[in-house]
Protein backbone atom coordinates (compact mmCIF):
# COMPACT_ATOMS: atom_id res chain seq x y z
CA UNK A 1 0.00 0.00 0.00
CA UNK A 2 1.36 3.32 -0.87
CA UNK A 3 1.14 6.33 1.26
CA UNK A 4 -1.87 8.29 -0.85
CA UNK A 5 -3.43 4.89 -0.43
CA UNK A 6 -3.13 5.10 2.87
CA UNK A 7 -3.90 8.77 3.47
CA UNK A 8 -7.26 7.62 1.59
CA UNK A 9 -7.54 5.09 3.58
CA UNK A 10 -7.08 7.43 6.96
CA UNK A 11 -9.90 9.59 5.35
CA UNK A 12 -12.06 6.84 5.06
CA UNK A 13 -12.34 6.25 8.58
CA UNK A 14 -13.72 7.99 11.53
CA UNK A 15 -12.32 11.17 12.78
CA UNK A 16 -9.85 9.60 15.65
CA UNK A 17 -11.09 10.78 19.34
CA UNK A 18 -9.12 13.80 20.59
CA UNK A 19 -7.85 13.07 23.74
CA UNK A 20 -7.26 16.54 25.95
CA UNK A 21 -4.36 15.05 27.47
CA UNK A 22 -1.88 17.12 25.77
CA UNK A 23 -3.34 19.99 26.48
CA UNK A 24 -3.38 18.92 30.23
CA UNK A 25 -0.09 17.68 30.31
CA UNK A 26 1.87 20.66 28.37
CA UNK A 27 0.26 23.13 31.10
CA UNK A 28 1.18 20.80 33.59
CA UNK A 29 5.09 20.91 32.12
CA UNK A 30 4.98 24.36 31.33
CA UNK A 31 4.01 25.16 34.94
CA UNK A 32 6.36 22.80 36.26
CA UNK A 33 9.16 24.66 34.46
CA UNK A 34 7.80 28.04 35.56
CA UNK A 35 7.54 27.17 39.15
CA UNK A 36 10.80 25.71 39.15
CA UNK A 37 12.61 28.72 37.95
CA UNK A 38 10.50 31.31 39.91
CA UNK A 39 8.82 29.88 42.98
CA UNK A 40 11.84 29.59 45.19
CA UNK A 41 12.86 33.47 44.59
CA UNK A 42 9.51 34.48 45.07
CA UNK A 43 8.79 32.84 48.43
CA UNK A 44 11.96 34.36 49.17
CA UNK A 45 11.21 37.86 48.24
CA UNK A 46 7.36 38.29 49.36
CA UNK A 47 7.10 35.98 52.00
CA UNK A 48 10.76 35.79 54.01
CA UNK A 49 12.87 38.72 52.80
CA UNK A 50 10.68 40.67 55.08
CA UNK A 51 10.44 38.52 58.83
CA UNK A 52 14.28 37.58 58.04
CA UNK A 53 15.37 41.50 57.76
CA UNK A 54 17.29 40.63 54.15
CA UNK A 55 15.11 43.61 53.02
CA UNK A 56 12.88 46.81 54.02
CA UNK A 57 9.21 46.21 54.50
CA UNK A 58 9.12 50.25 52.76
CA UNK A 59 9.67 47.67 49.36
CA UNK A 60 6.33 46.34 50.05
CA UNK A 61 4.49 49.46 50.46
CA UNK A 62 1.18 49.91 48.90
CA UNK A 63 1.99 52.85 46.46
CA UNK A 64 5.28 50.56 45.28
CA UNK A 65 3.34 47.15 44.52
CA UNK A 66 0.12 49.13 42.77
CA UNK A 67 2.79 51.18 40.94
CA UNK A 68 4.28 47.97 39.24
CA UNK A 69 1.24 46.57 39.02
CA UNK A 70 0.19 49.38 36.74
CA UNK A 71 2.37 48.22 33.90
CA UNK A 72 0.45 46.18 31.52
CA UNK A 73 3.59 43.70 30.92
CA UNK A 74 4.09 43.00 34.30
CA UNK A 75 0.76 41.98 34.51
CA UNK A 76 0.80 39.69 32.15
CA UNK A 77 3.85 38.10 33.75
CA UNK A 78 2.04 37.79 36.76
CA UNK A 79 -1.39 36.64 35.30
CA UNK A 80 0.83 33.67 33.52
CA UNK A 81 3.25 32.82 36.00
CA UNK A 82 -0.06 32.31 38.99
CA UNK A 83 -2.28 30.41 35.86
CA UNK A 84 0.91 28.15 35.00
CA UNK A 85 1.40 26.96 38.99
CA UNK A 86 -2.19 26.54 39.57
CA UNK A 87 -2.72 24.74 36.99
CA UNK A 88 0.65 22.43 37.80
CA UNK A 89 0.01 22.17 41.06
CA UNK A 90 -3.74 21.08 40.18
CA UNK A 91 -3.04 18.47 37.73
CA UNK A 92 0.10 16.84 39.93
CA UNK A 93 -1.81 17.13 43.23
CA UNK A 94 -4.81 14.99 41.40
CA UNK A 95 -2.07 12.44 40.59
CA UNK A 96 -0.39 12.46 44.03
CA UNK A 97 -3.82 11.74 45.73
CA UNK A 98 -4.57 8.68 44.11
CA UNK A 99 -0.83 7.91 44.43
CA UNK A 100 -1.91 8.07 48.54
CA UNK A 101 -4.72 5.49 47.59
CA UNK A 102 -7.31 7.92 47.06
CA UNK A 103 -9.16 6.52 43.85
CA UNK A 104 -12.09 8.84 44.05
CA UNK A 105 -10.43 10.22 41.00
CA UNK A 106 -13.43 12.05 39.16
CA UNK A 107 -14.58 13.86 42.32
CA UNK A 108 -10.66 15.10 43.35
CA UNK A 109 -10.03 16.07 39.70
CA UNK A 110 -13.07 17.87 39.41
CA UNK A 111 -12.54 20.03 42.91
CA UNK A 112 -8.68 20.67 42.08
CA UNK A 113 -9.62 21.93 38.44
CA UNK A 114 -12.15 23.48 40.02
CA UNK A 115 -10.34 25.57 42.41
CA UNK A 116 -7.60 26.39 40.24
CA UNK A 117 -10.17 27.59 37.49
CA UNK A 118 -12.60 30.29 39.83
CA UNK A 119 -8.44 31.26 41.35
CA UNK A 120 -7.57 32.17 37.48
CA UNK A 121 -10.65 34.09 37.31
CA UNK A 122 -10.17 36.09 40.45
CA UNK A 123 -6.72 36.29 39.12
CA UNK A 124 -8.19 37.79 36.14
CA UNK A 125 -10.44 40.51 37.44
CA UNK A 126 -8.16 41.69 39.75
CA UNK A 127 -5.56 42.08 37.35
CA UNK A 128 -7.82 44.09 34.99
CA UNK B 1 -5.26 -12.32 44.12
CA UNK B 2 -4.71 -14.95 41.28
CA UNK B 3 -3.92 -13.81 38.16
CA UNK B 4 -4.78 -15.36 34.86
CA UNK B 5 -2.05 -17.96 34.35
CA UNK B 6 -2.84 -19.19 37.61
CA UNK B 7 -0.13 -18.07 40.17
CA UNK B 8 -1.37 -15.80 43.22
CA UNK B 9 0.45 -12.54 44.11
CA UNK B 10 0.21 -10.08 47.01
CA UNK B 11 -1.72 -7.43 46.08
CA UNK B 12 0.27 -4.26 46.63
CA UNK B 13 -0.25 -2.01 50.03
CA UNK B 14 -2.57 0.70 48.42
CA UNK B 15 -1.99 3.44 51.19
CA UNK B 16 1.06 2.76 52.68
CA UNK B 17 2.97 1.99 49.73
CA UNK B 18 5.34 4.44 49.91
CA UNK B 19 6.11 4.23 53.80
CA UNK B 20 8.31 1.08 52.51
CA UNK B 21 11.11 2.77 50.98
CA UNK B 22 13.33 5.70 51.18
CA UNK B 23 13.22 6.03 46.99
CA UNK B 24 9.50 5.67 47.76
CA UNK B 25 9.75 8.54 50.49
CA UNK B 26 11.54 11.36 48.29
CA UNK B 27 9.17 10.45 45.35
CA UNK B 28 5.74 11.54 47.64
CA UNK B 29 7.56 14.41 49.02
CA UNK B 30 8.33 15.73 45.43
CA UNK B 31 5.14 14.89 44.38
CA UNK B 32 3.78 16.86 47.80
CA UNK B 33 5.63 20.27 46.40
CA UNK B 34 2.83 20.79 44.51
CA UNK B 35 0.44 21.09 47.23
CA UNK B 36 2.77 24.27 48.84
CA UNK B 37 2.81 25.54 45.42
CA UNK B 38 -0.74 25.22 45.01
CA UNK B 39 -1.09 26.77 48.55
CA UNK B 40 1.44 29.55 48.05
CA UNK B 41 -0.24 30.34 44.45
CA UNK B 42 -3.22 31.03 46.39
CA UNK B 43 -1.88 33.42 48.90
CA UNK B 44 -0.66 35.28 45.94
CA UNK B 45 -3.98 35.65 43.87
CA UNK B 46 -5.19 36.64 47.58
CA UNK B 47 -3.12 39.11 48.24
CA UNK B 48 -3.75 40.86 44.67
CA UNK B 49 -7.46 40.45 45.27
CA UNK B 50 -6.30 42.52 48.84
CA UNK B 51 -4.42 44.77 46.68
CA UNK B 52 -7.36 45.47 44.51
CA UNK B 53 -9.37 46.45 47.83
CA UNK B 54 -7.00 48.81 48.41
CA UNK B 55 -3.99 50.27 51.20
CA UNK B 56 -6.21 49.08 54.40
CA UNK B 57 -6.83 45.66 53.09
CA UNK B 58 -3.64 45.16 51.13
CA UNK B 59 -1.37 46.43 54.30
CA UNK B 60 -2.94 43.76 56.73
CA UNK B 61 -2.91 41.20 54.65
CA UNK B 62 0.87 41.10 54.33
CA UNK B 63 1.04 41.96 57.91
CA UNK B 64 -0.85 38.65 58.66
CA UNK B 65 1.80 37.16 55.71
CA UNK B 66 4.97 38.04 57.66
CA UNK B 67 3.71 37.71 60.98
CA UNK B 68 1.69 34.75 61.08
CA UNK B 69 2.43 32.66 58.08
CA UNK B 70 6.19 32.62 58.32
CA UNK B 71 6.34 29.14 59.16
CA UNK B 72 4.16 28.10 56.24
CA UNK B 73 6.74 30.32 53.77
CA UNK B 74 9.57 27.95 55.10
CA UNK B 75 7.81 25.37 54.70
CA UNK B 76 6.85 26.60 50.83
CA UNK B 77 10.62 27.58 50.11
CA UNK B 78 12.23 23.98 51.42
CA UNK B 79 9.43 22.33 49.04
CA UNK B 80 9.37 24.77 46.17
CA UNK B 81 13.69 24.38 46.38
CA UNK B 82 13.17 20.50 46.21
CA UNK B 83 10.66 20.69 43.37
CA UNK B 84 13.22 22.99 41.55
CA UNK B 85 16.19 21.00 41.97
CA UNK B 86 14.30 17.54 41.07
CA UNK B 87 12.61 18.93 38.05
CA UNK B 88 15.75 20.40 36.70
CA UNK B 89 17.78 17.20 37.34
CA UNK B 90 15.26 14.79 35.29
CA UNK B 91 15.02 17.78 31.97
CA UNK B 92 17.30 15.37 30.07
CA UNK B 93 15.50 12.59 30.09
CA UNK B 94 12.35 14.26 29.28
CA UNK B 95 13.36 16.66 26.80
CA UNK B 96 16.86 15.05 25.51
CA UNK B 97 18.83 17.25 23.53
CA UNK B 98 20.73 16.98 20.34
CA UNK B 99 23.54 19.85 18.91
CA UNK B 100 25.32 19.44 15.46
CA UNK B 101 23.98 15.79 15.29
CA UNK B 102 25.17 14.73 18.66
CA UNK B 103 23.50 14.31 22.14
CA UNK B 104 23.75 16.72 24.53
CA UNK B 105 25.80 15.19 27.75
CA UNK B 106 22.73 15.27 30.96
CA UNK B 107 25.31 17.51 32.85
CA UNK B 108 25.39 19.90 30.36
CA UNK B 109 21.54 19.91 29.91
CA UNK B 110 21.38 20.01 34.04
CA UNK B 111 23.97 22.44 34.27
CA UNK B 112 22.58 24.98 31.92
CA UNK B 113 18.89 24.92 33.35
CA UNK B 114 20.80 25.70 37.28
CA UNK B 115 22.49 28.16 35.52
CA UNK B 116 19.49 30.04 34.33
CA UNK B 117 17.59 28.93 37.72
CA UNK B 118 20.13 31.01 39.05
CA UNK B 119 19.80 34.03 36.48
CA UNK B 120 16.51 34.05 36.40
CA UNK B 121 16.70 34.30 40.63
CA UNK B 122 18.91 37.45 40.85
CA UNK B 123 17.16 39.28 37.89
CA UNK B 124 13.71 38.98 39.59
CA UNK B 125 15.52 39.62 43.27
CA UNK B 126 17.17 42.77 41.56
CA UNK B 127 13.82 43.68 39.40
CA UNK B 128 11.98 43.93 42.31
CA UNK B 129 14.34 46.20 44.03
CA UNK B 130 15.41 48.90 41.91
CA UNK B 131 12.57 48.02 39.32
CA UNK B 132 9.16 50.58 39.56
CA UNK B 133 11.77 53.79 40.16
CA UNK B 134 12.17 54.98 36.80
Amino acid sequence: MNLTDRNADNLNKEAPKVSHKPVVWSLFAAGGTVTALLTPVLVLLIGLAVPLGLLPQALFSYARIQAMLANPLIKLIVFFVLFLSLWHAAHRLRITLHDFGLRADGIVAICLYAIAALASILLAIVLI
Amino acid sequence: MKLANGNYIRPPARYSWWLRQGRYWRYMLRELSSLFIGIFSLMLVWGLYRLSQGEAAFSSWSANLWDQMLPLSLLVFVFAFYHSVSWFAVTPKAMPLRFAGKRLTSAFIVGAHLLLWLLVTALTWIAFIYGGEA
